[in-house]
């Protein structure tokens, strides 16, 4: 590959990807668009965290990949005893316990976790050849199951599921033999019973099976996916129209603008809608999956790999969920459900993606 | 380490096995998406008609029903503060065509300023289609009336009845009562903090101040549910579940109206306060600060420019004076110092000391002056009290200290909270050697001792706890505790506040209480009492003190005049009393503000509200007590 100086245009001088800055613009657009429809009032604050998040996206974008890979090993030992810290002197909010207070500020470590983790565990696979051996992959394992069990205790059932999943991303980009993940589902197959009777809670449990049978409760448990549901179905191909869903406007529906929102674009922007968006997310999952391939060394690549993977695990987890097909675990729709870390996180991962596609670190000649 | 490792890795090797990965991740991604669109499409294509149909008709709503809150009543059942009926005006605005045109018309129908249309248009602006608009608040029965003949010309406009705290004596219980208003961000703060957020739910007020505060927890009630069936408008279409709010309780205060009534009358401009106390139970039957405001102003939502009014206003009607107002308790604490005097030993019932009109510190120059500048001549405790001779007690305060007097004097009260069912007060100052080192970093001087013997200096008390030491000085040494609420009408009994201070003050002569209370009633039945006029020819007995406390501090030689005085210099009138003598049954305290002499101005005042008590209240109650 060479490098001519035509390359180097201004967005590779400031470390930005164009093609997933046009995406991200986008999903902004539709967030927007949407947020109003729910509450105008909604606007405001959101454009204020996605200010914070672009600027975020920024400064991560300028740091070089070594020194990501450096201070991997110090930023994730902090964050695990920060976790450790919540669990002890935790502010309880919703029945959970998820903030660190610090005084000044208070923040929740597990949202950290979740950008830092596919970096600790690329970080330790990348010292050795791909395809690690089994016993690496062990350790590796442990780096995984660690974090999220600290986070699954908050309990945040939502948080440890992506912070679980973007370790195991990283696990399988880096090669891992068929055999090892056949026997891994195994072995989760066989989790599930203890899952189930000992470590979820009430609350959890009830969604679970809330799931498969809605219906059984519609004025209880199974209110929020139904109203979800004749939300969606209601929109038809076309949808109602922007801010005309009767759904949403009658407040029939529950946290219209956060993991319920995706309720609220179906029904007003009907199932055309759902194909735009969809395709925009598709496109962003494409251009950073390309980013990862052509990334230089497996440190960079396991990372940006798992960073764009959980990103469709936000989408994936979140439009199963409001559409019936998974159950109510909490987690937004990636940039376009209103709140403030989430967004942050998501950007900033973005961020070190485009870091990595920009920073070269040797010129191949 | 790592990086030698990297040097001899085979990386084309690596980079396929990592595309390898990514596409099957890419295809499984491709795959997850099309399930999602999938189901997406089996939704909203093929099973749309079945949820449009749904949307449309079976439309399933959770409302929460607000709880009524509680009423507050007078000792006699008369209502104090109350929810009543207000009408407003609201507009789904998608129900209505050439909604301008329409406001119009009611602009001339209902009299609606420009303002009032201005501020729906804007309301109107930010506000969704589908949510109810407020058009008119507060409309009059005849406004209500007006448009309902009219309705059927005006669609998508509705009147909606909503229930509003009032208090229909205006401002002459603010003090007690308090009043709800609009809850604040700082509230909702409290509210998630107690995790009450769910109690608040489709409730605007809550108690800001006073008893609707304080009781708030009893007023306020348990909110309801209902799941109702709505049409595509949002039209209640039936109700399928009804959880009804529980309301709050009604509770009923030991305060009398007509007792009260007359005190405010009484007061009349001046700045002050009245406490009327039943001995027996603590019961407050009367408190009122004055000036006072109207709470129905606070419950419309007050404008910023009267709120200013009212709170840069000199008189600070805000300030609930009977529980908040601090005041040098001056001579009404005359008979507690001689208490203390005769408990230390320091005198006897028959000590005699002459009184040349002045007093000096023993060893230095610095004179103290009694009032009266000739002096009472030979004075023993009895006359001390009773002509309120300051010599005397300079002189005995002197051989006390203030490391006998601090103590003694908080087992009455002072310096603490008296335990009043009001959350607005101060524990004004009962001072001692630490608390002047820790307030003003400086030793305490005998000086201070001797003003503090008079009740002047650094001591500070408000007229509650004037109230209950006089109290408890009544029941000899019995404590008390004030409280306001009588009972919970829906359960039978009086309420028992809860007990702050039981321990009865120990005299070493059970004796002592009866000097100290016999020189008491000789200040009103005596001829030369300093208040026998005002309680000349009672049909009851009474014992009272008065007081006179000086604003600013008169120079050692100057005369007071009160003339040539500002008026918000001038002394502080005060009194305080119980009655009958033998067996009390009720105390009052009186604080006038700037007025003079206690015994000229404050215990005229305190005589009528104990005639009203024993003449009119009394016989009409006598069950009731």
């Amino acid at each position: 590959m060479v490098s001519t100086k035509a390359q180097k245009s201004i967005f590779y001088r400031l470390h930005i990807d164009p093609w997933l800055l046009l995406g991200i613009f986008s999903l902004m657009v539709l967030s927007l668009l949407t947020l109003h429809s729910v509450s105008p009032d909604w606007v405001v604050p959101q454009l204020i965290r996605l200010g914070i998040a672009m600027s975020a996206m920024i400064v991560m974008a300028q740091i070089p990949p070594e020194v990501y890979q450096r201070w991997t090993p110090t930023v994730f030992i902090i964050c695990v005893l920060m976790l450790v810290a919540v669990l002890i002197f935790g502010h309880t909010g919703k029945g959970a316990q998820r903030w660190l207070d610090l005084g000044f500020t208070k923040f929740q470590p597990s949202e950290i976790m979740k950008l830092i983790m596919p970096f600790a565990v690329a970080y330790f696979i990348s010292q050795y050849t791909l395809p690690i051996r089994l016993s690496k992959a062990f350790i590796a394992l442990l780096i995984v199951i660690v974090p999220t069990l600290l986070i699954a205790k908050q309990p945040d059932l939502g948080t440890s599921i992506l912070v679980a999943s973007s370790g195991l991303f990283v696990l399988f980009l880096s090669g891992i033999s068929w055999l090892y993940i056949g026997i891994a589902l195994a072995a989760i197959l066989a989790f599930v019973p203890v899952l189930w009777f000992y470590l979820m809670h009430d609350y959890q449990r009830t969604r679970v099976m809330t799931l498969f049978n809605p219906e059984a409760d519609p004025l209880g448990a199974g209110y929020h996916i139904i109203q979800s549901k004749i939300a969606i179905g209601s929109g038809g191909v076309w949808g109602k129209g922007w801010q005309q869903g009767t759904q949403s406007q009658l407040e029939f529906l529950p946290e219209r603008h956060t993991d319920f929102i995706f309720s609220v674009f179906s029904e007003e922007f009907g199932f055309v809608g759902i194909l735009l968006l969809l395709t925009i997310y598709l496109f962003i999952i494409g251009r950073g999956l390309w980013i990862a391939n052509k990334a230089q060394d497996a440190f960079t690549k396991l990372v940006a790999g798992s960073i764009i993977l959980t990103f469709f695990v936000y989408i994936f987890v979140n439009i199963g969920m409001v559409s019936g097909l998974l159950p109510v675990v909490g987690v937004p729709l990636a940039l376009i459900s209103y709140g403030g870390t989430s967004i942050v996180t998501l950007l900033a991962g973005f961020g070190v993606l485009m870091s990595f596609n920009t920073h070269k670190r040797f010129n191949i000649k | 380490m790592a990086r030698k490792r990297v040097s001899i890795r085979n990386h084309s090797a690596e980079s396929a096995l990592f595309m390898r990965r990514t596409l099957v991740v890419f295809i499984a991604i491709i795959c997850a998406i099309g399930g999602l669109i999938t189901n997406l499409y089996y939704l909203q294509v093929s099973s749309f008609e079945s949820f449009q149909t749904r949307s449309n008709d079976n439309r399933i709503s959770v409302q929460t029903v607000p709880p009524n809150r509680g009423l507050i009543y007078d000792r006699n059942g008369i209502v104090l503060a109350e929810n009543r009926p207000v009408y407003s005006l609201q507009v789904v605005v998608k129900k209505t065509k050439n909604l301008r045109q329409k406001v119009n018309k009611l602009r001339n129908m209902l009299d609606l300023t420009d303002e009032e249309v201005e501020r729906f248009y804007s309301r109107n602006r930010y506000a969704r289609s589908y949510r109810p608009i407020l058009l008119l608040d507060q409309l009059t029965t005849e406004e209500v009336a007006l448009f309902t003949v009219n309705q059927h010309q005006f669609k998508g406009f509705s009147i909606k009845a909503n229930l509003k705290r009032y208090y229909p004596f205006g401002d002459a219980f603010t003090h007690v009562l308090g009043y709800i208003a609009k809850i604040n961000s700082k509230d909702l703060k409290r509210i998630e903090a107690k995790g009450e957020t769910a109690r608040y739910r489709g409730t605007n007020f809550i108690g800001k101040l006073g008893i609707e505060k304080y009781y708030e927890e009893l007023l306020h009630g348990q909110p309801g549910q209902r799941q109702v069936e709505v049409d595509s408008w949002g039209k209640v279409i039936r109700v399928l579940n009804f959880t009804p709010p529980i309301p709050g309780k009604d509770i009923k205060l030991n305060i009398d109206i007509q007792l009260q009534l007359k005190a405010q009358n009484l007061l009349g401009d001046t700045r002050g306060s009245v406490i009327v106390m039943d001995t027996r139970t603590g019961g407050v039957l009367s408190l009122v600060s004055n000036p006072s405001y109207d709470p129905n102003l606070f419950v419309q939502g007050i404008s910023s420019k009267k709120y200013n009014e009212l709170l840069n206003s000199r008189d600070r009607p805000l300030i609930n004076r009977a529980t908040q107002g601090r005041y040098p308790p001056a001579s009404t604490i005359k008979m507690q110092m001689a208490l203390l005097a005769l408990d230390t030993k320091v005198i006897t019932e028959h000590t005699k000391i002459k009184d040349p009109g002045w007093w000096i510190v023993p060893g230095s120059k610095r004179r103290f002056r009694d009032w009266k500048r000739w002096g009472h001549g030979e004075v023993d405790v009895n006359h001390a009290i009773e002509q309120s001779c300051d010599t005397f007690f300079y002189d005995a305060s002197y051989k006390i200290g203030i490391d006998r007097m601090n103590p003694f004097m908080k087992q009455f009260g002072f310096g603490e909270y008296s335990g009043l069912d009001l959350g607005e007060e101060t524990k004004a100052i009962m001072p001692s050697r630490e608390w002047k080192r820790a307030r003003y970093n400086a030793p305490w001087y005998d000086g201070d001792t001797i003003s503090v013997g008079i009740g002047q200096g650094y001591w500070t008390v408000t007229p509650i706890q004037l109230t209950q030491a006089t109290a408890i000085l009544a029941r000899k040494g019995e404590i008390i505790t004030p409280h306001i609420l009588h009972s919970i009408v829906s359960e039978a009994g009086a309420f028992t506040p809860p007990k702050k201070m039981t321990v009865p003050i120990k005299l070493n002569d059970e004796h002592y209480w009866d000097i100290a209370l016999k020189a008491m009633h000789g200040v009103t039945s005596k001829k030369t009492g300093t208040a026998h006029r005002a309680f000349a020819k009672t049909s009851y007995s009474v014992a009272g003190k008065s007081g006179t406390a000086q604003v600013i501090s008169i120079k050692e030689d100057e005369e007071y005049d009160a003339d040539k005085l500002k008026e918000h210099q001038r002394d502080n009138a005060m009194f305080v009393a119980f009655a009958p003598y033998e067996t009390p049954e009720i105390v009052a305290t009186v604080v006038l503000e700037n007025a003079g002499g206690g015994s000229s101005n404050a215990a005229p005042i305190i005589r009528d509200l104990f005639d009203e008590y024993f003449e009119n209240i009394k016989p009409k109650q006598q069950l009731d007590f």
